[in-house]
């Protein structure tokens, strides 16, 4: 699979670095790793909360978030050519991948695992994989398999400049952005009714039935928010990045399943934990051992953690029952 | 009935809104223009509307418990006692089986050089599907990196060729040894996990497996992969390529034969049982006294022994290798072959194989689509029809001795 998914350091200062291992050079690898890990936590999110209620594997989740990417992208585009601002072009494109992000999400809940509640554990998990291939051929077809250009549309941010080594403006957005989405997030779990309500979900389903929760809605709801969330990472990226892929949804996905079983899957502050800890860790292995072995990195983590430690650093520990 | 129909409305109107920025927008970044293709969108308004009657029918017929295609009913006996005809007893199953070896064995010596290449191919995935069967369909455990095992088979039979320059058939059983090792190799640490754990874990693996042979130029080649990889030798000489591709057809013909008779037989024995029971449930398995690590390591190798062989024969058949034959996208599609055709079941797993290899080589219409419609098929399958084309039989004991005590 031919990918570039995510450059450990911006372009035009990889050279001149790489060859002293001095301070600046780990800051700087360090906060590169702290972006790529926010965008991984992002998705993780999502894959966390599906798991925690319906305990499935999400398979398509990261096509969720090469579908934001690319509605993003091609709202930008349409936009672009009529002539709109930049930045209300990112704030439109943002909306837009987050609302239709939500939508295929929520049909793909309904579609491919809604049917399958109740079947043996594997059925829904080979439905996901199925899903996940259906949606990469989908935007392949109706697309293209090449890589498209993403417009630049952030404006240059001059406070950033005294601090310029470290960071640059993609870099200072998606740090605030998934912040924020995260600490939003948080909120409405731990504050809203619905938060509650689907707290009560994970906990026990049959439970919460009982009590009057709708769970075929919640179970919906979960799906949207995980959905909405990676949206706003796969616009992020593109931004950052540059160019969007039907296929990059795959290995993005990947890694952001093994930040969420890293983190413990089924726990929203492990999802965090474990896509920062995934990405710092990437970032120091690309910039000073070698980029070749990024992907086997994140790989070769989730075997050891899943053997191991399968309930994460901060998952709890479960009996399994006939 | 109104209710289907404005449920299938609105699905056609929701589905148009969904799709309407992937399917309706094509940018132009050079011209700076934009496309809308809105006929498109009609077209596949139109197309769920039809598709949500269906699924809404399938459903009502699911939910009352009936089959999804109901023939008329002299028909439907009819149909079946047709199909039953040829293997109701071992002599007419003798015969159909003896004329569809036949019809095997001529088709090379008939047919094109390039459909005797597709064959090979077909074949060589009904080899792979067999050989996850016995993971997936017989013991349960879901593989996704089946294709690593695959890949090296191949780069067994390569790395041997070019380095030592031995031949195919000293390969043959080298390739399938290491496929087996490294089965162990994944097996032993995964054992503690199940269901969809292990399934990411295989998976990782089998990136892993392909990464390392991208990243480990000096020895693999990388990208560029490894070249003139020889035929099979013919009792010590080398055949004309034509020639070969038959040979080669021949010798796929006898391990899919091979494959078929080994595994039939496993699926009864003390082993294939063990296998079963695991798949059932894993705790009532080992208060049953059955070694699980024993059995689950049995279930890999025995599975990942079979995509070393296949890997050799490719190998030798495509004369060229590189890592990009080996994708994540080759085990799904051979995971698909064995959900269609049935987990555990052989004849489905056979049929399935070839129509989702034979298909798209044939009709060329549908090659563009063939991973959008693998992807469907577990889907719907999964939805419909989870057991699969044909449903895999167990072996049934009849007490006799108790019949005859009672009478």
């Amino acid at each position: 699979m031919a990918s570039a998914p995510f450059c450990p350091l911006r372009p035009g200062r990889t050279a001149a670095h790489k060859n002293g291992m001095d301070v600046q050079y780990f800051i700087e690898l360090f906060f590169s790793g702290l972006t790529r890990g926010s965008i991984y936590a992002l998705i993780a999110l999502g894959y966390t909360l599906v798991y925690g209620i319906i305990e499935l594997i999400n398979f398509a989740h990261g096509e969720i978030y090469m579908l934001g990417a690319f509605t993003a992208l091609l709202v930008a585009g349409v936009l672009g050519i009529m002539g709109f601002p930049a930045g209300g072009i990112l704030v439109v494109a943002a909306l837009a991948a987050i609302i239709w992000s939500a939508a295929y999400g929520f049909t793909l809940e309904k579609v491919a695992y809604k049917p399958l509640r109740g079947a043996p554990r594997l059925s829904p998990l080979i439905s996901a994989i199925g899903m996940s291939i259906f949606l990469q051929n989908y935007v392949l077809l109706a697309q293209t398999s090449e890589y498209l250009p993403f417009p630049r549309l952030l404006p240059d941010m001059e406070f950033l400049d005294y601090i310029d080594n470290i960071m640059g403006p993609s870099d200072f957005l998606i740090l605030v952005c998934s912040m924020l989405a995260m600490v939003a997030l948080t909120l409405f779990i731990r504050y809203t009714k619905m938060g509650k309500a689907m707290r009560a979900t994970a906990q026990n389903r049959k439970m919460a039935l009982l009590l009057g929760i709708n769970a075929d809605r919640i179970i919906s709801l979960t799906f949207i928010v995980g959905s909405a969330l990676a949206a706003l990472g796969g616009v992020l990226i593109a931004s950052h990045m540059g160019q969007v892929n039907f296929s990059i949804g795959f290995l993005a996905g990947l890694k952001a399943f093994t930040a969420a079983v890293l983190g413990g899957i089924g726990s929203i502050p492990g999802a965090v934990v474990g896509g920062l800890v995934l990405g710092i860790a990437e970032s120091f292995t690309t910039g000073y051992i070698s980029g070749n072995y990024e992907d086997a990195l994140a790989f070769a983590l989730l075997i050891f953690i899943l053997i191991f430690r399968p309930d994460g650093i901060l998952g709890k520990a479960k009996v399994q029952k006939v | 009935m109104m209710r289907p129909v404005s449920k299938a409305i609105l699905a056609s109107i929701w589905f148009m809104i969904l799709t309407f920025p992937v399917m309706g927008i094509k940018l132009n970044t050079v011209e700076q223009t934009v496309e809308w293709q809105f006929d498109r969108i009609i077209l596949l308004g139109v197309a769920i509307f039809f598709l949500s009657l269906l699924w809404n029918w399938c459903f009502s017929r699911k939910g009352r418990g009936l089959p999804l295609i109901a023939l008329p009913s002299g028909m439907g006996a009819t149909l079946g006692r047709l199909c039953s005809l040829p293997l109701r007893d071992s002599r007419s199953r003798a015969v159909s089986l003896t004329v569809l070896l036949l019809v095997m064995l001529v088709m090379p010596l008939v047919s094109s050089f390039y459909q005797t290449n597709i064959m090979i191919l077909a074949l060589l995935y009904v080899m792979l599907a067999l050989g996850l069967n016995i993971a997936v369909g017989i013991a349960g455990q879901l593989v996704l990196g089946y294709v690593a095992f695959y890949a090296v088979g191949a780069y067994a039979y390569a790395l041997l060729n070019q380095f030592f320059g031995l031949g195919f058939w000293a390969c043959l059983p080298v390739g399938g040894l290491l496929a087996v090792l490294f089965g162990l190799a994944l097996g032993f640490p995964v054992l503690r996990l199940r269901g969809d754990y292990l399934a990411i874990v295989t998976l990782g693996f089998g990136e892993i497996v392909r990464l390392t042979l991208l990243n480990w130029t000096s020895l693999t080649g990388g990208s560029g992969g490894i070249k003139n990889i020889p035929g099979p030798s013919f009792f010590g000489k080398q055949l004309s390529i034509e020639d070969n591709t038959i040979f080669i057809y021949y010798l796929v013909l006898l391990a899919v034969i091979l494959t078929i008779v080994v595994i039939t037989r496993l699926k009864n024995s003390r082993v294939g049982l063990a296998l079963q029971a695991l798949r059932e449930d894993e705790i009532a398995c080992e208060a049953m006294g059955i070694d699980l690590a024993r059995v689950k390591l049995s279930a890999f190798a025995l599975s990942s022994c079979w995509a070393g062989f296949a890997g050799v024969i490719f190998a030798a058949k495509s004369t060229f290798i590189n890592p990009a034959s080996f994708t994540f996208m080759e085990s799904a599609m051979i995971l698909s072959m064995v959900v269609l055709g049935g987990m555990g079941s052989i004849v489905g797993v056979v049929i399935a194989a070839l129509i989702l290899i034979l298909a798209p080589e044939y009709l060329r219409a549908f090659s563009d689509y063939r991973m959008l419609i693998f992807g469907a098929i577990m889907v719907i399958m999964m939805i419909f029809r989870p057991q699969g084309l044909v449903t895999g039989e167990r072996r049934k004991y009849r007490i006799n001795a108790l019949k005859g005590e009672q009478a």
